[in-house]
């Protein structure tokens, strides 16, 4: 093996583009096995599966009343200059 | 067993049959159309907005200029992107004239983005001279054994959003486009006029900002 193992410091770096796919097969393969062996790591990118997934059931809150009226008003009024 | 990476981005998604019911409703002047996707969108469009320009009451400003944007480019829409990839571009075109009107115009990429501390805080990790310097001090703890109702509760949103809201505008922006509302990686570059590269690093930060937020939150009442 040339390359030196990857650090666990290294490898919390290298999560959003390992997960996005985004690294070179080399990279890759070192993190893979970096983890293959790492039960710390496995729990990070696990948090961070979490993480990604709970941030995904953010939702919305409603609109208030004088913003709709007022994006209501502004509709109103273009229908009027085309009809 | 680590899962293999997901493959590289899909191109943007052109026009669903629904954006075009949507659009055609539009174009006749259907009220319940156009509040359809304000109901939607409006919110999002307006914490975007507030990435490029100095305040709240500028930034609602310029999401109402993109809505009417919106309705005057209607007729134009041909559906070669989603109905909302249009219409967030509307916003972040109309955004940065007026970030330039106020003489704010700074390059997306760089807004207050600068820190270079770590994913993890250094001390996590066994220290230079250590025979294991860079592994876990101790591992990080398994979430996935935490109750689905815990993780699910609204205080875990709560706190997942506050995250988002503290981190600096441009991250604040890719994350919730990415992971909030489901934006593919080509089409939130498209639309912010950032590379992959910059958008890999600004998402990698948000992500491990708010898995920090979460760690502390739900590691602190065990």
């Amino acid at each position: 093996m040339s390359e030196p193992d990857l650090t666990c410091r290294e490898l919390v770096e290298l999560v959003t583009d390992y997960l996005e796919g985004a690294l070179d097969s080399t990279t890759r393969r070192r993190v893979d096995e970096h983890l293959a062996g790492c039960p710390g790591c496995t729990a990070y990118l696990d948090e961070m599966r979490v993480t990604i997934r709970l941030t995904g059931t953010l939702t919305e809150r409603d609109l208030g009343a004088p913003v709709r009226d007022s994006l209501l008003h502004a509709f109103r009024g273009w229908r009027r200059g085309v009809t | 067993m680590p899962t293999p990476p997901e493959t590289t981005p899909a191109p943007a998604p052109r026009a669903s049959a629904e954006d075009m019911q949507l659009v055609r409703r539009l174009r006749d002047g259907d009220e319940s159309a156009f509040m359809e996707l304000v109901d939607r969108y409006h919110r999002s469009l307006v914490r975007l907005a507030r990435g490029y320009v100095s305040n709240q009451a500028v930034a609602e400003d310029v999401a109402q200029e993109a809505w009417v944007g919106v309705l005057r480019g209607i007729d134009r829409f041909e559906g070669r992107s989603s109905l909302r990839t249009w219409i967030y571009r509307i916003l972040t075109n109309t955004a940065k004239t007026r970030a330039q009107r106020e003489a704010r115009s700074v390059p997306f990429a760089s807004l207050g983005g600068d820190d270079e501390e770590g994913a993890v805080d250094a001390d996590r990790f066994l220290p230079a001279g250590d025979e294991w310097a860079g592994h876990w001090m101790s591992f990080p703890d398994q979430w996935s054994g935490l109750p689905e109702q815990r993780l699910l509760g609204d205080e875990t949103r709560r706190v997942i959003d506050e995250a988002i809201d503290r981190l600096p505008p441009n991250q604040a922006a890719v994350i919730r486009l990415r992971d909030v509302e489901g934006f593919g990686s080509a089409e939130v570059c498209d639309l912010l006029d950032i590379s992959e590269a910059n958008q890999r690093v600004l998402l990698h930060r948000a992500r491990s900002k708010v898995r920090a937020a979460l760690g502390r939150y739900l590691e602190e009442e065990r």
